[in-house]
């Protein structure tokens, strides 16, 4: 088998006394899309926030497409074809959607040191933005600022701005995070479009979207791997049940 | 952008028209004092314009910014004192001790941030002012007086006032324009975007550091600019200049015109030194209500004059 | 030999009353988030007051209890009046309105006591000299302002470490919304806090009164090197600003005295004399920008946010 396209070896993280990430080990295989799955607190977002440079591991390895980038900073990975969506929306909110997706197409353009052109008359620029506004369905939208776009909106924006940047693998922490029952339905459709193109890895509350998108699943319990299995071996995986699915069956959507 | 008939367009464009008309009034008038006042306000909003590039749209709140006009000005008179009158030297090493300066102030700032940078520019600043302090060959604290205006072999006679004026003038319209195609430019949305998420800036491929610095560095060049400008205007250049009050200066003149509007700068300098020259006309004592005014302002008018204009138009 | 000793009782002197200052402004910034500019306002002002008092009553000791007082409330009604309704804003305004106070002050100060300085004289058993070891006199005032300086930091180590309002001021510094959730009255603490701030900067400067001449814009150095202080010691660590305060009045003082012999030994005696001044008032700037370089959060940062 060819070398996966992310692997992850023995990685920790800790905040004071708190292990965040614990001896964790992951790898991701070309094309795959790999949910990750745990309760509130169980070091997911710590997880993505690391294999995208925010947060540095206080030891463990993390290599991308054969190349370790451990080290690298966000900028770097993201050259390397990382994008990643937030948890928390993070996005440019006094610029329009289209100037937050062009941006990202303008990261991966060349450097930006180029002072005198307006940079909004690119027209290279400004279609392929269009295209990924297009795709995640927020076309109509483009020239409205970010403060002024609704939550659903601006989760879909998160996923355009990831998608511009033309990455190899999308990591996306809880897409689906606050949306409403049709907006998650869309999100779902959108997703599983995705898949088809990239390799994701996907943080995920919703557990039915989880179960019907997945190729493979990975369960944090306090920063540990538990189980690390294709969607049907995790359902019926005791130490799940008992740690995560077990003790809150019931709940599906939150965060 | 479309440029819309609004209260602030209609302002600026009022404003521009009479700074580009003043010397005929003045020559006509024989009213020298207003020429030698506006002279004055032209040079301090071409700092402030510096200032607001930084500040306004890269979101770096620098409080040491008359170091530049400081170092701008000390280029001239060190040059000057020296026996090299020649502007077209003289200038260009104003720029570029400025540029250093910038960079090397800037690539240490730049690693803090929120209040951090503003004390650590404010220090840097300090610095540079007791470093003109203990410069004793070219008066210390005392200043330095420069007995020749910079020669610019015959092409424009910077003792003559009206040319004098014109040539600030002209280089704070150079300076905005700059600024704008800046703004607006790839390097520019760049900044602006770091200003407002540098997290989201750096996730989608951004070495933020590199633009804040470039930044930073245009800034300081652009004030070195207005620092020529300044030592020439006043046959004087002092440690005084770069004392952190004058920073300060600038910070408000930015502020009250507006923070992260082109005109913004240039339209705060000059309510700002006009106050200053009426209150200080009848009474000495003019800070008395100048203070509590900026306390005023920044509790009730954030967006300075331009956003109170911009909101003119909207009703 | 001597004169280190007496240079190093300087630099500690110095460093002391400099932890004055910087103890109330690390206060205020710690809890209220919030940068105070006209703190060197209120410096000034101990000063001026303490010369008023002290005309007045012919007393030194009174006129300094009552300089401490006024400065205590001015501090509180400033508050009251204006600041207050800058908490929770961006530091930019806050540097900014503060800004206008110092330009306020400066020129209401000219109005009341015009634009010359004031001296503090000294009472008579203040000005004479102390033997510390044979040999080595030190002035009985530098001496008790190292004292007083002392106490204060001592009791105020007390205060915030072993009372209720200490733990109130360090929940605070570390984390704001934990005291609005314990139901304390915030308002009324921040005004306590910024007036204790405003007497220990008002303390400062009427120490340092006798010293210095008192004088217009005599709190805007001072100002910078306290800010120099919290940055070094982490902003909103008293700890941290005691140390570093110490730290910053030796290096200036020991500077000051000592750099232009160490440079004559090195350089010529002209780049010497020219280079000394700038480096030892560059000094301290210098050991900021390296302590940020290397930690960005200052030595001892307060407990996280
Ligand atoms: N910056 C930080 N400082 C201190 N502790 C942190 C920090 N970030 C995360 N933690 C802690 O690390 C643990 C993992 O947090 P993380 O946000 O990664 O969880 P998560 O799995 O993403 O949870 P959720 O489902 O709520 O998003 C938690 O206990 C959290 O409190
Ligand atoms: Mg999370």
């Amino acid at each position: 088998m060819a070398d996966p396209l992310l692997r992850v070896d023995n990685l920790v993280r800790r905040f004071g006394g708190i292990l965040a990430t614990d001896n964790l080990s992951l790898e991701v295989p070309r094309g795959e899309l790999h949910a990750i799955i745990g309760p509130n607190g169980a070091g997911k977002t710590t997880l993505i926030s690391q294999l995208t440079g925010q947060l540095a591991p206080n030891s463990g390895t993390i290599h991308f497409a054969g190349r370790d980038i451990t080290r690298l900073p966000p900028y770097r990975r993201s050259a390397l074809g990382l994008a990643r969506s937030f948890q928390i929306t993070s996005l440019l909110k006094d610029f329009t959607a289209i100037d937050n997706v062009a941006l990202a197409v303008q990261a991966h353009d060349g450097h930006s040191f180029r002072f005198w052109g307006d940079a909004r008359k690119e027209r290279h620029l400004r279609d392929a933005a269009r295209a990924a506004l297009q795709r995640v369905g927020l076309a109509a939208r483009a020239d409205v600022l970010v403060s002024e776009l609704s939550h659903g909106e601006q989760r879909e924006l998160e996923l355009a701005v990831a998608l511009a940047t033309r990455p190899q693998l999308l990591l996306l922490d809880e897409p689906m995070a606050g949306l409403g029952v049709t907006e998650s339905a869309r999100m779902v459709t959108l997703l599983k479009e995705l898949r088809k193109e990239f390799t994701i890895v996907l943080v995920e509350h919703d557990m039915e979207a989880v179960f019907a998108l997945a190729d493979r699943i990975t369960v944090l319990v306090y920063g540990r791997v538990i189980a690390c299995d294709v969607p049907d071996a995790i359902r019926r995986h005791e130490e799940v049940k008992r740690a995560y699915l077990g003790e809150q069956h019931a709940v599906t959507r939150h965060g | 952008m479309k440029s819309k008939l609004n209260a602030s367009n209609a302002v600026v464009t009022v404003v521009c028209a009479a700074l580009l008309l003043l010397p005929v009034y003045s020559a006509v008038t024989g009213n020298i004092f207003i020429l030698t006042l506006l002279t004055r306000i032209i040079i301090f909003a071409l700092a402030a314009s510096s200032l607001n590039l930084i500040m306004g749209y890269g979101g770096m709140m620098s409080f040491g910014h008359a170091a530049y006009l400081g170092i701008g000005g000390y280029a001239v008179g060190i040059l000057a004192a020296e026996g090299i009158g020649s502007g077209f030297i003289q200038w260009p090493v104003a720029l570029a001790v400025s540029a250093l300066f910038a960079l090397v102030i800037g690539s240490l700032s730049l690693r803090t941030r929120g209040v951090y940078f503003i004390m650590i520019t404010l220090a840097f600043a300090q610095m540079t002012y007791y470093v003109a302090s203990a410069l004793s060959r070219y008066g210390g604290d005392d200043g330095l007086t420069i007995y020749k205006r910079s020669t610019f072999d015959g092409l424009i006679n910077l003792s003559d006032r009206t040319q004098f004026y014109y040539l600030c003038l002209g280089c704070l319209f150079g300076g905005l324009y700059l600024i704008w195609r800046i703004v607006n430019s790839r390097f520019g949305l760049v900044v602006q975007g770091v200003r407002s998420n540098e997290q989201r800036m750096q996730a989608i491929g951004f070495p933020a550091y590199r633009y804040r610095l470039t930044c930073f560095v245009i800034a300081g060049t652009i004030c070195g600019l207005a620092g020529a400008l300044l030592a020439n205007n006043t046959d004087f250049v002092s440690p005084a200049v770069m004392y952190w009050t004058r920073s300060g200066d600038l910070m408000v003149m930015v502020i009250l015109g507006g923070m992260g509007s082109l005109f913004g700068p240039l339209i705060g300098a000059i309510v700002y030194l006009v106050l200053e020259e009426l209150l200080s006309q009848f009474t000495e004592y003019w800070a008395l209500i100048m203070g509590p005014l900026l306390l005023l302002i920044v509790l009730f008018a954030r967006g300075g004059i331009m956003g109170l204009l911009g909101r003119v138009r909207r009703g | 030999m001597f004169l280190l000793i007496e240079q190093l009782l300087n630099g500690l002197q110095f460093g002391l009353l400099l932890f004055l200052l910087a103890a109330g402004l690390t206060l205020v910034f710690g809890i209220m988030d919030f940068v105070n500019l006209a703190h060197g306002s209120l410096y000034m002002m101990g000063a001026y007051f303490a010369a008023t008092f002290v005309g007045w009553t012919g007393s030194f000791v009174l006129g300094a209890i009552l300089a401490l007082a006024a400065t205590l409330l001015l501090g509180i009604a400033l508050e009251f009046v204006a600041l207050r309704h800058l908490y929770g804003r961006d530091h930019l305004d806050q540097v900014l309105a503060t800004f206008g106070l110092i330009l306020f002050f400066n020129d209401m100060v000219r109005l009341i006591w015009g634009p010359a300085g004031l001296a503090l004289p000294l009472p008579a058993w203040l000005t004479t000299p102390v033997q510390l070891l044979p040999g080595v006199y030190y002035p009985a005032y530098r001496l008790s302002i190292i004292v007083v300086a002392l106490l204060v930091a001592a009791l105020l180590y007390l205060v915030v470490m072993r009372t209720r309002i200490g733990m109130l001021i360090r929940a605070g510094a570390s984390n704001r919304e934990m005291i609005g959730a314990l139901g304390i009255n915030i308002k009324l603490l921040f005004t306590l806090v910024f007036g204790l701030g405003a007497a220990l900067a008002g303390l400062a400067g009427l120490m340092q009164a006798p010293i210095l001449t008192v004088q217009i814009g005599m709190g805007e150095n001072i100002l910078i090197l306290a800010f120099v202080i919290i940055v070094i010691g982490g902003i909103g660590s008293i700890r941290g600003a005691f140390l570093a305060a110490i730290f910053v009045g030796l290096i200036d003082t020991l500077g000051r005295a000592f750099l232009p012999d160490l440079l004559r030994k090195v350089l010529s005696g002209a780049a010497a004399s020219t280079a000394a001044p700038a480096l030892s008032s560059m000094l301290i700037y210098l050991l900021m920008a390296i302590v940020l370089v290397v930690r960005p959060e200052g030595l001892f940062p307060a407990a996280k946010r």
